[in-house]
């Protein structure tokens, strides 16, 4: 008979960093190509600069500046990381995946390492993986990294998602916990609506015309899935945690779009205190990054959420979704601990 | 079974002003969504969205560019 292996009641997040692109690119900057203007650009997504990174950085650039950072907020070495988990769309290889070079620039010699693609939905599928395998006993600390560089994908012409975007980082550590501080982890996609969003071509197209593969997406629909669909995930998220709408002090929704964000705030029926990240205002979506990066910021903008419920909802390409209620870890409130500042990466 | 277009332009109107806040006595059915409610085609795909729930229809996304006037939704939503 095999022998089980040892289980743990719990997980949590131990610490939350990022970095973002070292550049902050105005409205006015993008509105010619796309025949628009900075007051359209704020209205339609609330935007007002997106952080973007040198030709010189790369997504992997990126998530290890991120990780760094969490670790040393964690107060962990780096060889107590036991398995890596990286969501990008962004890694210029089929393979190998970035993550195992991540973990060895990381120091975390030997641990487990691996990709995950689920674009907007990659950090908040990344720590539902880290919290079962932590539970499981397959790690004791898991290292979570959304990592983006989506300006190597925009096409400055392009009228439906270039002007969103940004780059950036963000990472967590999850470890054990006597009880859950993460909650159970609603997720799932929507094959049929993959053409929402996307690379335009993929790579074989790429190279037969010679044309390099940027994204699009159906704005409208999306934000209809976003708004209404990825509202019930919330609302199924908190339920299954065996919370109601009233336990839930900060809200850290993907960084899509403001009026998104706003959207969801009304129909989950959040509470009006609630405490609502709108780090793309300044940021941009930075895809998997974005949750990470929001986190980042709540913690410096407002001391003493440590401890504090928030309720994360991940969403993209794919369709992807994932969400989770996660308790905010104390070392948010601990100043910025290291070398950079998160703006600091990738100046152009 | 069609819809009462009177009660769905009523519904639509309460959504229309919840959504945008605009005055109940500005939205007529001559009016367009873009140009006389400045309507964007995210406050509109809201507002159909919350349309399908309440009238129990389909609209398809890409509605929101053949509605252009309250009473085209009228109408579309009444099922003529």
């Amino acid at each position: 008979m095999i022998a089980a292996g040892q289980t743990r009641p719990g997980a949590r997040i131990l610490a939350v960093d990022g970095v973002r692109g070292g550049r902050l690119v105005g409205n006015a900057e993008l509105a010619g190509p796309i025949s628009s203007s900075d007051e359209w650009i704020r209205s339609r997504t609330g935007i007002v600069t997106r952080a973007r990174a040198g030709a010189e950085t790369s997504a992997l650039d990126l998530a290890e500046a991120a990780a760094r950072r969490a670790i040393a907020r964690a107060g962990l070495d780096a060889s107590r990381i036991d398995v890596v988990i990286l969501g990008s769309v962004t890694h210029f290889r089929q393979t190998p995946a970035a993550a195992p070079a991540l973990a060895d620039r990381l120091g975390a010699s030997g641990a487990a390492a691996f990709d995950i693609s689920a674009a907007c939905a990659g950090y908040c599928y990344g720590i539902g993986l880290a919290d079962s395998l932590v539970r499981a006993g397959a790690a004791e600390h898991a290292l979570v990294v959304g990592a983006d560089k989506l300006s190597d994908f925009v096409d400055p012409a392009d009228r439906t998602i270039s002007f969103l975007l940004g780059d950036g980082a963000g990472a967590a550590v999850v470890g054990p916990c006597d009880r859950p501080g993460i909650g159970p982890t609603v997720w799932g996609a929507d094959g049929a609506k993959a053409g929402h969003v996307g690379q335009n071509i993929d790579f074989r197209q790429a190279v037969a015309t010679g044309t390099w593969p940027t994204l699009r997406q159906d704005g409208p629909s999306v934000y209809k899935w976003a708004v209404f669909e990825m509202s019930k995930v919330a609302r199924a998220a908190i339920a299954q945690a065996g919370l109601t709408a009233d336990d839930i002090a900060v809200f850290i929704p993907h960084q899509a779009n403001l009026r998104i964000i706003e959207q969801q705030v009304k129909r989950i029926g959040l509470t009006a205190g609630v405490l609502v990240a709108r780090d793309i205002i300044e940021t941009g979506n930075t895809s998997a990054a974005s949750i990470p990066l929001a986190t980042e910021r709540l913690g410096r903008d407002n001391p003493g959420l440590g401890g504090k419920l928030a309720l994360q909802i991940g969403f993209g390409a794919g369709l992807a979704y994932a969400a989770q209620v996660v308790e905010l870890p104390s070392t948010l409130d601990q100043p910025a601990n290291n070398e950079r500042n998160s703006h600091g990466i990738g100046q152009e | 079974m069609a819809l009462d277009k009177n009660e769905v332009l009523e519904g639509l109107i309460e959504i229309i002003v919840d959504e945008t806040g605009a005055d109940p006595g500005d939205i007529d059915p001559d009016k367009t969504f873009a140009d006389d409610l400045d309507i964007d085609s995210l406050s509109m795909m809201t507002i159909l969205t919350l349309a399908e729930d309440r009238f129990d229809v389909e609209i398809p996304d890409d509605s929101i560019q053949t509605l252009q006037t309250v009473q085209d939704a009228v109408d579309f939503i009444a099922g003529d």
